[in-house]
């Protein structure tokens, strides 16, 4: 594994506080190996993008952040990844706990087969972060505000999540994904399965969240890459190419394989 | 020639015709196979298609019609022959001919047959049947044996049984003359079938091989036709449920003339009074009450789904969601095993094992449990149930996507969380039909509780005693030797068209079920 290209100190003093830290993450599927040592620092408050060809290994390394790889039986994850200052791959940690402060917005909206109201209420509910009823609907409503969906179903928060378009239902994934007030929010291509009206509001939500929470996402967008995110990493063959402000990286690609992915030359 | 004989024929004729037709095709275009509208084959097929099936359909329409022809023919004959026969012998008028009655024993043998064969159904069927016999041993006679049987010089009886044809009595005149008759139309359905099948075959070869050119659309007649066979198959399934409903709803209606409607499905007590020999043929045999049956019915099936429900579905569960690929692969089918058990060795663990073992535990901690009780029949029927339940919920649960268990995983539910909020609900409503098909086959289920639960039709809400069920009762008013116009028979249909009912309306309601909520989850 070649070592990162250091980012020059400037830039580095620019640096917000470290939320994540991998380092010398390698994952194995069974016998095929498919992260090679992977070193990432993700910051706070920011959007962090992971871009790559197909198999490079951005959704394997975006779903270690949250243990979600625990639920392949024959995947096994080396190396160390630290969430403020707990390793989460420690045997001490609880996975639900770590699960509810790193949530995750999937590639394909999967609403839970209940109402609007049930499936954002659902996380708070598992957790018991609300008290009683009321306290349940201002998690409820406040979620569906902050994921831009209140206006569009407050009349029908009592019919099935199933129910609503395809980007409605991207936003009440990331509406039940806020519900637990999470710290850190992995997005696996949350816009792939959108159309680009969709899209544009699910990329606009995503600019309004970094306020309040850190932001990985894996996108196959070259242009979605560059439209949210601050930094960027680049994946490929299971190693991070290249990592740095996305500006950077779009502009200014310090390898050829960068240069050649992002100018559509190979992926 | 047999009608399998014709069938062969008629095969190997289309099959000649397909592959001329096959070859027709190809010279037509001298071998540029690609010029052709459809593949070589499909002319070939399309030849098939046209010479085979007007032939068989007309085979098979004068078959099923030539038997009513015989014995219309064979009545009027016989009708006549009696009626001329009784009044020669009787030699006074016809008016007083018409007027004998039936069991007047003055009158000639004739006049008696003739007052039979005219009011009596059950005759008419018998004596069709002497005709078909005789006509059948007067066909394998050859000609010298027939002068000498028309000059009646042998008597009939000792030919046809050399002829291996065994005939009760002594056949009369008009049998004879039927028989005759019968043998005549016979040979002229024969030649209407040789000569109509021989046309159809030529018309259809030739109608259909002549045809052929490169722009024939062989493909898409051919596809045509494909369409009706398959409507026809899926249709004898429809017709058979039909013919079987209505078999037995006409049984069930005689059964009714009997006793009245009221009686039987309200009725509180079952007791149908099998009559004995000796005993008066009379109306005023037993009570038919439906209700302690399927009282007994439904608590048994009841017991059973408290034991299958449970533990199928948490087995489902366990092999969908916890299960190691090596310990399912193992698990699953040692499970299905259970439902390739026959249900009469169900019966007999319960009847040696379950029932006293049930009766003793009972008897240890002071409670009265018979060893035929309503709790052994629906305990071993739970476990027959099992399979049904859990390998079908088992499906159903692995069929909700992944994606809603990562969703909920992603969210930090645990897996029981997952599965109890989630995943059930998504899978609800698959799950619950295939409890009701379960319900259904329990309520169906008749050697567990022959066995398990008695023949006694106890109108009882406690578990520890014995009860019976609507399938028990309907094996045992048909078995044994049994007049089948007594209301003790017949009532076996009534209860079977009731058990249908009621399946069947489970059955629709499951599909319902499956049907409202499938869209809404994938």
């Amino acid at each position: 594994m070649q070592d990162m290209t250091p980012i020059n100190t400037a830039e580095a003093s620019e640096r917000r506080a470290i939320k994540i830290s991998a380092k010398e993450v390698t994952v194995h599927y069974g016998a095929k190996q498919a992260l090679f040592g992977v070193d990432l620092d993700i910051e706070e408050n920011q959007v962090t993008s992971l871009i790559g060809p197909s198999g490079c290994g951005k959704s394997t390394f975006l779903r270690c952040l949250n243990r979600m790889n625990d639920t392949i039986d024959i995947c096994s994850v080396g190396g160390q990844i630290r969430l403020g200052d707990i390793n989460i791959y420690d045997p001490k940690v609880d996975v639900v706990e770590l699960r509810a402060r790193v949530g995750m917005v999937f590639q394909k909206p999967n609403p839970f087969p209940k109402s609007i109201f049930e499936n954002i209420a659902y996380g708070p509910r598992i957790h018991g972060l609300c008290r009683d009823k009321s306290d349940m609907e201002e998690v409820v409503v406040s979620s569906l505000q902050k994921a831009g969906l209140f206006d569009e179903v407050k009349d029908r928060l009592d019919e099935p999540g199933t129910g609503l378009s395809g980007g409605q239902q991207q936003r009440l994934c990331i509406a039940r994904a806020i519900a637990v007030s999470p710290e850190v929010i992995l997005m696996d291509e949350p816009c792939s399965a959108l159309d680009p009206i969709a899209t544009a509001k699910v990329e606009e939500l995503i600019d309004e969240l970094r306020e309040n929470y850190t932001i990985v996402i894996v996108t196959h967008s070259m242009q979605q890459a560059a439209r949210v995110s601050q930094r960027t990493a680049f994946f490929h063959l299971g190693n991070i190419v290249e990592e740095g402000p996305t500006e950077q990286i779009f502009t200014m690609p310090k390898d050829q394989r960068t240069q050649d992915y992002i100018t559509g030359r190979f992926g | 020639m047999s009608p399998l004989w014709l069938l062969a024929v008629i095969f190997i004729v289309a099959l000649t015709g397909a592959i001329l037709g096959r070859s027709r095709a190809i010279g037509a275009v001298d071998g540029e196979v690609s010029t052709l509208h459809s593949r070589p084959g499909y002319y070939g097929s399309y030849v098939f298609i046209w010479t085979a099936i007007p032939a068989a359909l007309f085979m098979a329409a004068l078959l099923i019609a030539q038997p009513f022809f015989n014995r219309s023919v064979v009545h009027d004959h016989l009708f006549g022959a009696y009626e001329s026969g009784c009044q020669r012998s009787l030699s006074f008028g016809k008016s007083n001919a018409a007027i004998l009655k039936a069991g007047d024993e003055n009158a000639p043998q004739i006049c008696r047959d003739w007052i039979e064969f005219r009011d009596l159904e059950t005759r008419q069927d018998l004596v069709q049947g002497v005709v078909r016999n005789v006509a059948d041993g007067l066909a394998l006679l050859n000609k010298d044996e027939l002068t000498k049987l028309r000059a009646g010089l042998v008597a009939i009886r000792p030919m046809m049984a050399q002829k291996g044809i065994a005939l009760a009595e002594d056949v009369s005149a008009p049998i004879v003359s039927a028989a005759y008759r019968l043998n005549d139309a016979r040979s002229r359905a024969n030649f209407l079938l040789y000569g109509g099948l021989g046309i159809l075959l030529l018309a259809g070869f030739l109608g259909s091989y002549l045809r052929i050119r490169p722009a024939l659309r062989a493909r898409n007649l051919v596809e045509a036709n494909i369409r009706i066979a398959l409507i026809i198959a899926s249709s004898i399934a429809v017709l058979t449920t039909v013919g079987i409903v209505l078999s037995m709803l006409f049984e069930a209606l005689n059964f009714f003339d009997h006793v009245p409607l009221v009686d039987f499905f309200f009725g509180t007590v079952w007791d149908p009074r099998f009559q004995s020999v000796g005993r008066q043929v009379s109306s005023e045999g037993g009570q038919f009450g439906l209700l302690p049956l399927l009282w007994g019915t439904m608590f048994i099936s009841l017991v059973a789904l408290l034991v299958a429900v449970p533990i199928g579905l948490f087995a489902a569960i366990y092999m969908a969601e916890y299960a190691t690929r090596p310990i399912r692969a193992v698990a699953k089918p040692m499970l299905e095993i259970l439902a390739g058990i026959p249900t009469i060795v169900y019966g007999f663990f319960a009847l040696v094992t379950v029932g006293p073992f049930l009766r003793d535990a009972g008897a240890s901690i002071g409670l009265s449990i018979s060893a035929n009780s309503v709790l052994t029949a629906g305990f071993v029927m739970g476990i027959m149930l099992i399979p049904f339940i859990s390998s079908l919920s088992d499906d159903i649960i692995s069929a909700v996507p992944q994606s809603l268990r990562d969703g909920s995983l992603g969210l930090g539910a645990t897996k029981s969380e997952t599965i109890k909020q989630v995943i059930l609900p998504a899978a609800l409503p698959g799950i619950v039909a295939s409890i009701l098909l379960a319900a259904s086959r329990a309520i169906g289920e008749t050697m567990i509780v022959v066995m398990a639960a008695g023949i006694a039709a106890n109108l009882t809400a406690n578990p520890f005693e014995a009860v019976t069920t609507v399938t028990v009762k309907i094996v045992s008013q048909l078995t044994g030797d049994l007049e089948f116009n007594s209301p003790q028979t017949l009532v076996a249909f009534a209860l079977g068209i009731t058990l249908f009912f009621i399946t069947l309306g489970l059955n629709v309601f499951a599909l319902h079920i499956v049907r409202k909520y499938r869209e809404q989850y994938d």
